[in-house]
């Protein structure tokens, strides 16, 4: 194809998402947008992986058997959305192989947020209520987002994560209506959660390379800061209902703007932990590669049980 | 000899009287499997009552590129709705 028919069907792939419309995966498209959404789709699907790690932590300590129970619907849903966003990216034409290859090898990234450690129970309320909540603001825009599969994908995970932040609500909530001791839990989980799920939004608009083209594919409907300033807005009173104080000096009601102002991210951090230099980064991926790993003749053994009774039936009916 | 676990898609009927519609597609050494898989991936909140599965080998797709060829024609084919045809307004139950 020559360079002005590329530019031609560009201008109709460009239209047809202007428009609305769907793009699905035998329509052309784009190798940039192909890339980009193999990239941002393999992204999401590796967090909910890695996702499940740190709050698999706590499901053999959870405190009651309904808190067990809810845990392990929690962890169990991330595995699900997981594999519905793997399956999208692999209708974009790599396999389910080399996504898992390049979560193993660090070519591909997952939310850094997943690098933090859970120290106490008081982390998986937490999680659920910041981390959870920071992901629905992030993920709702993508329920329309241009690429078919992911979209779909998108709509379900959404209509399950509502549970995750309220059970996480739950537990801050009976941990502050608790002892002293119980209440500083719960204080201390929120000190150490919110300036990384702050992060989780990625870096201020003036620093994100992406934003322009995303906006254009609707991979983004609303810029990082905007999600960010969001996400503060609706969380700062629900930690007022808890009694529980945001760990920023600079956090104040701004009557003009109508929004809150809050303090500045530690920026330095939050590289770092892309960078692989987190508390967890290595113990994360490790476990998860030891899993793989461990799975490996249970993989093989279910395939070679599965030729068998393959051939067995050609022999009988052939 | 390594070989990786194909890819199945599912088809989920969410109440009897509903049509199976496509779910979402996975990987499962045999169709047993793909079944059981099926079930704890996309029926966690009894989404459905029945599914099916079928590896994604089998089913033949059309291509986008003969849309114009294989749905267009109909475009040209006002026949074949009921407001082509003219009929008095006192007419009833037509």
């Amino acid at each position: 194809m020559s360079a002005k028919e590329i530019k031609n069907l560009e201008d109709i792939f460009e239209a047809k998402i202007a428009r609305d419309e769907k793009i699905e995966p035998k329509d052309w498209m784009p190798e940039k947008y192909r890339k980009t959404h193999i990239r941002q789709i393999s992204q999401h699907a590796h967090s909910e992986i890695v996702g499940m790690l740190p709050e698999g932590n706590w499901i053999t300590r959870a405190p009651s058997l309904r808190r067990k129970v809810a845990l392990l619907a929690k962890v169990q849903d991330e595995a699900g959305h997981g594999l519905y966003l793997y399956s999208a990216c692999e209708t974009l034409g790599i396999s389910r192989e080399e996504l898992y290859e390049q979560l193993h090898s660090g070519k591909a990234k997952y939310s850094s947020i997943f690098n933090y450690p859970t120290l106490t129970w008081a982390d998986i309320g937490a999680i659920g209520w910041l981390v959870d909540g920071a992901a629905i603001i992030n993920q709702v825009p993508l329920c329309n987002t241009s690429f078919g599969p992911y979209a779909r994908a998108m709509v379900r995970v959404c209509k399950e994560e509502s549970f995750h932040q309220r059970q996480g609500y739950e537990i801050m909530m009976t941990l502050c209506n608790g002892t002293q001791e119980q209440k500083d839990m719960a204080q201390d989980a929120l000190n150490r959660w919110w300036w990384p799920s702050l992060m989780m939004f990625g870096p201020t608009d003036d620093e994100s390379t992406h934003t322009e083209q995303s906006m254009k594919w609707k991979l983004k409907r609303k810029t990082n800061d905007e999600l960010r300033q969001q996400f503060i807005d609706q969380t700062v009173p629900q930690a007022d209902i808890l009694g529980l104080k945001v760990p920023d000096e600079d956090l104040k009601y701004n009557n003009e703007t109508g929004h809150y102002d809050f303090g500045e991210i530690d920026w330095s951090e939050f590289w770092q932990v892309v960078k692989g230099h987190g508390k967890c980064n290595k113990e994360r991926i490790k476990a998860r590669k030891e899993a793989w790993h461990n799975g490996e003749w249970v993989r093989e053994a279910a395939m070679a049980y599965a030729d068998k009774q393959d051939k067995r039936t050609t022999k009988q009916t052939g | 000899m390594k070989k990786n676990w194909p890819l199945w898609e599912v088809f989920v009927r969410s109440k009897n009287g509903l049509e199976h519609r496509h779910f979402g597609s996975l990987h499962a050494p045999d169709a047993e499997i793909a079944l059981n898989n099926a079930r704890d991936v996309y029926t966690r909140r009894k989404e459905g009552v029945s599914i099916w599965v079928v590896e994604s080998k089998y089913i033949k797709a059309s291509n986008p590129d003969d849309n114009s060829e294989l749905f267009d024609p109909a475009d040209d084919k006002a026949y074949r709705h009921p407001t082509f045809y003219d009929l008095p307004d006192d007419v009833e139950h037509m």
